[in-house]
């Protein structure tokens, strides 16, 4: 999927650099553009480690789960009819938080833990709740956007976390949609199931 | 010296007492942490310099430009920014691939400018929507349901929407 639309894009531009005259630049983009890659990782790399080493400690010392306990009334909400299974509100919750403090390599392990528990579940309430699990996956509420701000930094700007708020709101707005859509869809579903 | 600025400072601090209270080897627990996020940068290379070789062309062929001009009448009543048109387009699909697209933005017009503080914005607060689905669906082995993919897309366009929306919301301008 992924080699498609490289290939799609590489082809796009060679067409594109010739029609528009452009095309001393796409040569010169293709060969440089390697090199700001591996520009990109270095200086990136500075950030992940630091972030990844503090979510360490983090894990060790018992915050993780203490956030998780935190988060339990809204996950219960979020997840009715699945509350009573333990098994896959703490993976929710795990992945929740994991996703909260930017840690991408985390979530994933106990999301796919959690779409599995709920599977098991079966029927509308399964399948609402893993809609519900992919949907705040797909959000990306992050409290410490650590990779955009090193980000940021680099090319200059002044106070890199200065977007954290904007971002917060623009991902909570974006997962009550989200979470409006998934309930939504299902009680249109269980309409029709019903006539 | 604004509350924002200390914020970051005061989270270290903060995470590294903690664990010295719960007496945690903070020094040992670091470099394990620190190491599998290296490990991981060390992973995205490779993909990495594809995608941003595919990216460096497609923005200096003028082919963003026209894709830009196409999705214009729409993008401009949001006040959504050129600029960030190729990142919108490549975010739900590939991580490494809107990394790219990012660091294109930003050596182009600077992070702290509209566009520059869309671009970042819409990174955070979106995700890489077809693959996470993908990433779930293909771990229970069942099909995608239409209904799932509405409801992200869905998500993603409200974070689209509203990161243009937040900037000025937050900044002004």
């Amino acid at each position: 999927m992924l080699g498609i639309i490289i290939t799609a894009l590489i082809g796009l531009s060679v067409i594109s650099g010739c029609l528009s005259g452009n095309s001393g630049e796409v040569s010169e983009a293709a060969i440089s553009s390697c090199n700001k890659a591996v520009e990109l990782v270095i200086y990136l790399s500075g950030s992940m480690a630091l972030w990844g080493g503090l979510m360490k400690i983090c894990d060790r010392s018992g915050m993780t789960a203490k956030i998780a306990k935190l988060l339990t009334p809204i996950t219960k909400r979020l997840f009715r009819g699945a509350q009573d299974n333990r098994k896959a509100m703490s993976a929710i919750t795990m992945n929740l938080t994991a996703n909260l403090l930017g840690l991408g390599n985390a979530a994933t392990p106990s999301g796919i833990a959690a779409a599995k528990e709920l599977n098991k579940l079966g029927g509308g309430t399964g399948k609402r709740c893993i809609a519900m699990l992919v949907v705040l996956n797909t959000a990306s509420i992050q409290l410490i956007p650590s990779t955009i701000a090193a980000m940021r930094l680099e090319h200059g700007a002044k106070s890199p976390f200065d977007v954290t708020p904007a971002i917060l709101f623009s991902s909570l707005v974006s997962v009550t949609v989200g979470c409006l859509a998934v309930y939504a869809l299902n009680l249109k579903r269980r309409e029709r199931s019903e006539h | 010296m604004s509350i924002s600025d200390l914020f970051v400072p005061l989270l270290i601090v903060f995470i590294l007492v903690y664990g010295i209270f719960k007496r945690v080897d903070v020094a040992e627990a670091f470099c394990e942490g620190a190491a599998e996020n290296l490990r991981t940068a060390a992973e995205l290379l490779p993909m990495l310099i594809l995608l941003m070789t595919a990216v460096g062309m497609f923005t200096s062929s003028g082919a963003a430009q026209y894709i830009a001009d196409w999705l214009r009448p729409v993008t401009q009543k949001l006040g959504f920014p050129d600029e960030c048109i190729p990142l919108a387009l490549i975010r739900p699909v590939s991580g490494s691939g809107a990394l790219a697209c990012l660091e294109t933005i930003f050596t182009s017009v600077s992070p702290d400018c509209y566009a520059g503080r869309v671009a970042s914005v819409l990174m955070g607060s979106t995700e890489t929507t077809f693959y996470t689905i993908a990433v779930y669906f293909s771990s229970i082995k069942e099909k995608v349901r239409s209904s799932v993919f509405i409801a992200a897309a869905l998500a993603d366009l409200t974070g689209f929407i509203f990161s243009a929306l937040a900037v000025r919301l937050f900044f002004g301008g």
